[in-house]
């Protein structure tokens, strides 16, 4: 059973329920946003638009030079506007599948399938919740700020980089009425102490009734240590290569444990958000 | 209008000619299209033991394909039977289940759990490793495959396929021997077995070092195995390997396929087999066929000589 029965929050989703869409989506804009990561808005009608916080789409990567990527690439929504029929994805320029993204001007199209997954969920007594992320895994963490905002929970969000330069996403958080914190690694506030002494701070405030994290495997690990010896409840959005994107491959399986059992699962299918509870270290 | 049906032997008749191949559909694929189009419904390979399966990275992507070693993760048979088959048995395609066994015994006994309302017909994934005979798959001999068929024979009435690998010197003798052990239908095959290797990290790429090879890469190979097999066996030949479009299952149908399996195009377009079944309708209209029954066997190969045609085997 999932963590989040226990606390009152509306059970997932039946998997079979949610329709998904494989969107022919034209590009409306894809500029880069700093020296490593572009943002991408497509106009997509139907369905997708529609991709609750922490879901994904699998985006087919055009072919470049020498860059043929076979597969699609799994994206987490960045935002999602059903009025407006759009999709935003945030994305660092990497390899092949990312290099050929990134070539796309506004008038080409290409198609996402989604969204997909089990997206994050927030518990019913939440009033105040924490968010740490870096890197691309901010992408992912933004739209739950705006959910949180849309239902009356405070945010905080905590944001971890290199320098100054990678912070990715505080206007999107503060936006959302997020309390943004930034901790560097190029002034040593990044340090796992540091950010441990931080989320102690404001649970001991109540402002922490969950947890969410995405993006760093120690990051994780220090929110699960914590939200456990805390009894805050928590989700961690993964990441893992894919295939199909619909639970049919099962090339993305990562380790769980539950009751003490070592399970695995597929992270497109059964997530890409779980308990942090259950998350395992990658 | 184009006769898409096809009779697959043992009262099995299908819609039309076009279905998952074994492992890369599931239910999740429900959610995108409407499965009751396909000509049948494909499980993922189950065994009766748990399996957990192989190490990450599972897959890797290469020129126009790609390789898995997944490893055939199961949960077994009672919970493929309690928990998977009532999801299918809400479509009216027929649902083919995909089984796999360490040993012949086992083979056997997997096939006769299967016997159930729902299940329209075994494919034995007869590629898999047999642990009695040193890890070679049943499929790369004669021999073995007709004593893993000819035990499954024995226990069921199900109409019953045989899935070959291609990695076997000599494809149409296996095909052969599954006919002569009693399979009512050969899938003409699994993935080719390949590597490939990072050279910045220099290992593999695969956790399991080896995978198979699948995607559009293969075709050429599994289309000559489909051809050699049509001409060895009276029996059914559904083609497999690298169809992504419907001029890809044309030339299946045309090398003597009955059928065709889609499999890793559905990976990269979940909507690949619907557009098969329409690009084949209007590939029939525009040569004149009015069924695709009657594309089998339309090979125009009157020039080929016999020395050709030897020179290929």
């Amino acid at each position: 059973m999932r963590q989040a029965d226990t606390l009152g929050v509306a059970p997932p989703a039946d998997p079979f329920s949610a329709q998904v869409a494989d969107t022919v989506a034209r590009v409306i804009v894809n500029d880069w946003v700093n020296a490593e990561y572009k943002l991408i808005e497509l106009d997509a009608p139907g369905v997708a638009a529609d991709a609750a916080a922490g879901q994904f789409f699998n985006i087919e990567c055009p072919a470049t030079g020498e860059d043929k990527p076979f597969f699609r690439r799994p994206m987490s929504t960045y935002a999602a506007d059903p009025s407006a029929g759009r999709v935003q994805f945030l994305y660092k320029v990497a390899g092949a599948g990312t290099r050929g993204l990134a070539t796309l001007i506004p008038g080409q199209t290409t198609r996402i399938l989604g969204p997909l997954g089990m997206g994050f969920s927030l518990p019913e007594t939440a009033k105040s919740i924490v968010v740490l992320g870096r890197g691309v895994g901010l992408a992912t963490l933004a739209p739950l700020a705006e959910l949180a905002q849309q239902r009356g929970v405070a945010v905080t969000a905590l944001i971890s980089a290199r320098a100054s330069e990678q912070v990715l996403s505080v206007e999107r958080f503060r936006a959302a009425g997020a309390e943004v914190e930034t901790v560097l690694d190029s002034d040593g506030t990044s340090d796992l102490g540091n950010v441990e002494a931080i989320l102690r701070h404001l649970h001991a405030q109540g402002r922490a009734d969950g947890f969410y994290t995405c993006g760093s495997n120690r990051l994780m690990l220090l929110m699960q240590r914590l939200s456990a010896e805390l009894g805050i409840f928590g989700e961690v959005a993964m990441e893992q290569q894919m295939a199909c994107g619909l639970g049919m491959c099962y090339c993305c399986v990562r380790n769980f444990t539950i009751d003490g059992e070592t399970v695995s699962k597929r992270v497109c299918w059964d997530g890409p958000v779980f308990p942090l509870a259950e998350a395992t270290s990658w | 209008m184009v006769d898409l049906r096809v009779d697959l032997g043992r009262g099995l008749c299908l819609a039309n000619p076009v279905m998952p191949a074994s492992g890369t559909f599931a239910e999740g694929l429900a959610k995108v299209i409407d499965l009751n189009g396909l000509g049948a419904l494909v499980t993922k390979t189950i065994t009766a033991e748990l399996r957990g399966g192989n190490p990450t990275p599972r897959v890797a992507e290469v020129s126009n394909g790609m390789l898995n070693s997944i490893g055939i993760p199961s949960k077994g048979i009672d919970h493929f039977l309690d928990e998977t088959l009532p999801f299918y048995r809400g479509f009216t395609a027929p649902l083919i289940v995909s089984i796999s066994a360490p040993t012949v015994d086992d083979f056997a006994r997997a096939a006769a759990r299967l016997n159930v309302p729902g299940i329209a017909a075994i494919e034995a994934n007869i590629s898999c490793p047999n642990i009695e005979e040193d890890g070679k798959a049943f499929a790369m001999r004669p021999g073995t495959t007709e004593q893993a068929v000819a035990a499954m024979r024995k226990v069921t009435h199900l109409p019953l396929w045989a899935k070959l690998t291609p990695n076997t010197g000599d494809i149409a003798a296996v095909a052969r021997a599954a006919e002569a052990a009693g399979a009512d239908a050969v899938v003409v095959a699994n993935t080719i077995l390949a590597m490939t290797i990072d050279i910045e990290t220099m290992r593999p790429t695969l956790g399991n070092i080896m995978g198979g090879l699948s995607g559009p890469a293969v075709k050429p190979i599994t289309l000559r195995m489909t051809y050699q097999c049509a001409r060895a066996v009276d029996i059914p030949v559904i083609g497999c390997g690298g169809i992504a479009t419907a001029s890809d299952a044309a030339e299946y149908l045309l090398a003597g396929a009955r059928a065709v399996q889609v499999g890793t195009a559905t990976f990269t377009r979940p909507g690949a087999m619907n557009e098969v079944i329409a690009g084949l309708m209007e590939y029939c209209r525009r040569k004149g066929f009015n069924s695709v029954a009657e594309v089998n066997g339309a090979l125009n190969a009157d020039l080929l000589t016999h020395d050709v045609m030897e020179a290929a085997q």
